[in-house]
């Protein structure tokens, strides 16, 4: 193993995502990915066989399938002998991974790609399986409903209310509709509650979606892309399993990831939030301190579109994709999993100055 | 392109897990019509409890007899139960903080509707007519607006004890297999056997998944191959399987079918099993009304010389 320099600098330098839909049935999850990855590696110039690392998150209680990511890796050319890994999460932590096997010298490039099919299953049934088995997942609360929890919470703390969280999900789709990828752009109904105070307009849309990025160490990186966008800090927290110890209306995880990663050095312009629910974006603001001057999910967000397992990385994705055109130098990316605002992991993406 | 197949998948799972002391104490106490908790080293009560601290990470066990009877934290009003949910009429989903206690349950309040319910409401426990030690020997709570219940210290000894719970778990999917593999089993029904070619590296893929494993890229182009075929190697198979119709010892084998790129798995029948060897040549055999060769057997051709095959084992 050759020793890396603790001050490497990795960036990402590449970035795809499918259209995200309601279903892709005539697709099987490799079918659905590879386009995505052509993409990434004919953005670069790589081949399969120039990736040092190859890393994935997916879940299993998606496709309803054991070992489902061992089909997808037929996309990425996984002959031996490939350096390959996966997490049984959203791919932000994939990068994660990715991003440490990097800086220890290992690898100077990466591939890194998530995918999930929520069509075949029911996903606010298929979620409850991530939940405490013992005293939390036999009473089956789907995923709504514990975001529907938060979201009292936060009412009754005078955080929000639900004119207030109408806007946050307005706000959303709107900037979605310059995001051809978005599954629901432009205005969307509030509708009816869903799970009050939840109403279905605060929920993100259900469906399929890949996504994939490369990250690319140090001259490799300028090599490969005109302005990439440099990891300067990346870190993930956790709360108490237990969603009755935790205090719903605030995210101490987030915050603390955040402030490991940097992100309160100095301010950015930019923040790609994984809120699935509207109330959780208002979590997610106070506890990163991001002020008005901040354009939050210009991609739309997860309210636009949430793929599970992707939609975390796409976050991460569409921050450095803003650095990529020009019109970001400094922005946030953060993802999440698990009920409630549960796990966070936040990277700020700078490019160089102009 | 013929319609993408579907199917109905249901994944079911009756996880058995066991209990450290304190869940263990905690989910008999259920059993018996006692709530308890468990005191953190900072003097807190958690219930429900765990073993160790969520804060300091330190092993706790000193266990709590708590009230009966506490407050709404926060609660959702679900209109429209779902399967397996405690109950299957409107309810609200609750944290309750029960007298005694310093953080919240998550359960069901049945209540008459959404202006029913709020944060700092009174509420007590209502325990389900049979009790097992699960978290759902609490059927839910209800409205109450009478005294707190008193907390007292328990040691939380019972007898027998529960020590494991069976955790079920049911999912509902619609499977469907993606293009490249339902233009296989299409093929299939008319008993033809398609792969499909790389366009890279020319190997034709059986079954097909739509995707060069080795190049990476998508295959499309499909090749009817077989059908007949070689075995490139085989094992003998000694152990009866559940629920499998078919006497001990048989044969199965890499079957590398003519025009394939690599081979697949099936059953050699028609010979005796100590007489299949590397490079007999087979042929699929049907049943009626089958999706799938039931087996394969010899064609009475001479054996293929092994540097036809070698690439392929």
């Amino acid at each position: 193993m050759t020793s890396a320099p603790r001050d490497r600098e990795i960036a990402v330098v590449a970035f795809a995502q499918t259209d995200h839909r309601r279903t892709s049935e005539e697709l099987s999850e490799v079918e659905m990915l590879m386009p995505v990855l052509h993409e990434v590696l004919d953005s670069t110039g790589l081949k399969t066989a120039d990736i040092d690392f190859t890393c994935s998150g997916s879940s299993d209680y998606l496709a309803g399938r054991a070992f489902s990511f061992t089909l997808a890796l037929d996309g990425v050319g996984a002959w031996p002998p490939i350096s390959e890994s996966h997490v049984e999460m959203d791919g932000a932590w994939a990068l994660y991974e990715a991003w440490t096997k990097i800086l220890t010298g290992d690898a100077d490039t990466a591939l890194v790609y998530a995918y999930g099919k929520s069509s075949p299953g029911s996903v606010r049934d298929v979620l409850t399986r991530q939940l405490d088995p013992y005293y939390v997942a036999p009473l089956w609360p789907d995923s709504v409903a514990l975001a529907a929890l938060q979201a009292q919470a936060l009412i009754d703390a005078g955080d929000t209310d639900e004119p207030a969280l109408a806007a946050v999900a307005s706000r959303n789709r709107a900037a979605a509709s310059t995001n051809p990828h978005a599954q629901l752009r432009g205005p969307v109904p509030q509708g009816d509650h869903l799970l009050q105070p939840l109403r279905t307009g605060d929920c993100p849309p259900i469906g399929d979606g890949a996504a994939a990025v490369i990250l690319a160490a140090g001259d490799r990186a300028r090599d490969l892309c005109a302005r990439p966008a440099w990891i300067r800090g990346i870190d993930h927290r956790i709360e108490a399993h237990g969603l009755g110890v935790r205090d719903l209306t605030d995210s101490p995880s987030t915050r603390l990831a955040a402030e490991r990663a940097g992100a309160f050095e100095r301010p950015v312009d930019t923040a790609e939030l994984h809120a699935p629910f509207s109330s959780q974006e208002v979590v997610l603001r106070k506890a990163l301190r991001l002020g008005e001057d901040v354009d939050v999910n210009p991609s739309g967000g997860a309210l636009a579109a949430n793929p599970i397992m992707a939609a975390g990385l796409i976050r991460i994705g569409e921050a450095a994709a803003r650095i990529h055109r020009g019109r970001s130098d400094r922005a946030l990316a953060h993802a999440t999993s698990g009920p409630c605002l549960q796990q966070n992991l936040v990277a700020v993406l700078e490019g160089e100055p102009r | 392109m013929p319609e993408v197949l579907k199917a109905p998948l249901v994944v079911e799972f009756p996880f058995t897990r066991s209990l450290g002391p304190v869940q263990s104490a905690f989910l008999t106490g259920l059993r018996e019509r006692v709530v308890l908790g468990v005191r953190t080293g900072d003097g807190r009560v958690l219930v429900p409890p765990v073993e160790y601290d969520p804060v300091t990470a330190e092993e706790i066990g000193d266990l709590v007899h708590v009230g009966l009877t506490g407050t709404v934290t926060t609660w959702a009003w679900n209109h429209e139960p779902r399967r397996g949910q405690p109950l299957d009429t409107p309810f609200a989903w609750v944290l309750v903080q029960l007298d005694g206690a310093d953080t919240a349950l998550l359960h069901a309040l049945d209540a008459p509707g959404p202006d029913a319910v709020h944060t700092g409401m009174r509420v007590r426990v209502r325990w389900a007519g049979e009790r097992t030690g699960a978290i759902t020997d609490i059927a839910c709570f209800e409205p109450y607006d009478g005294e707190a219940s008193t907390v007292t210290v328990h040691a939380g000894e019972f007898e027998d004890p529960v020590t494991g719970i069976v955790a079920a778990a049911r999912l509902d999917y619609t499977y469907s297999p993606g293009r490249a593999q339902t233009a296989y089993i299409d093929a299939l029904s008319g008993r033809r056997t398609v792969g499909e070619r790389c366009p890279s590296c020319r190997k034709v893929y059986v079954p097909p998944r739509g995707a060069c494993p080795t190049c990476g890229v998508a295959t499309s182009e499909q090749v009817e191959v077989g059908p007949r075929g070689t075995v490139t190697t085989f094992c003998i198979v000694n152990i009866k399987a559940k629920n499998l119709d078919i006497e001990v010892p048989y044969v199965y084998a890499h079957i590398a079918l003519d025009g394939a790129g690599l081979a697949l798995h099936g059953r050699i029948g028609g010979i005796p099993y100590d007489e299949v060897r590397m490079g007999l040549r087979v042929e699929p055999v049907w049943t009626e009304g089958a999706r799938y060769p039931d087996h394969y057997r010899p064609t009475g051709e001479p054996d293929a010389d092994y540097d036809t095959y070698r690439e392929l084992l």
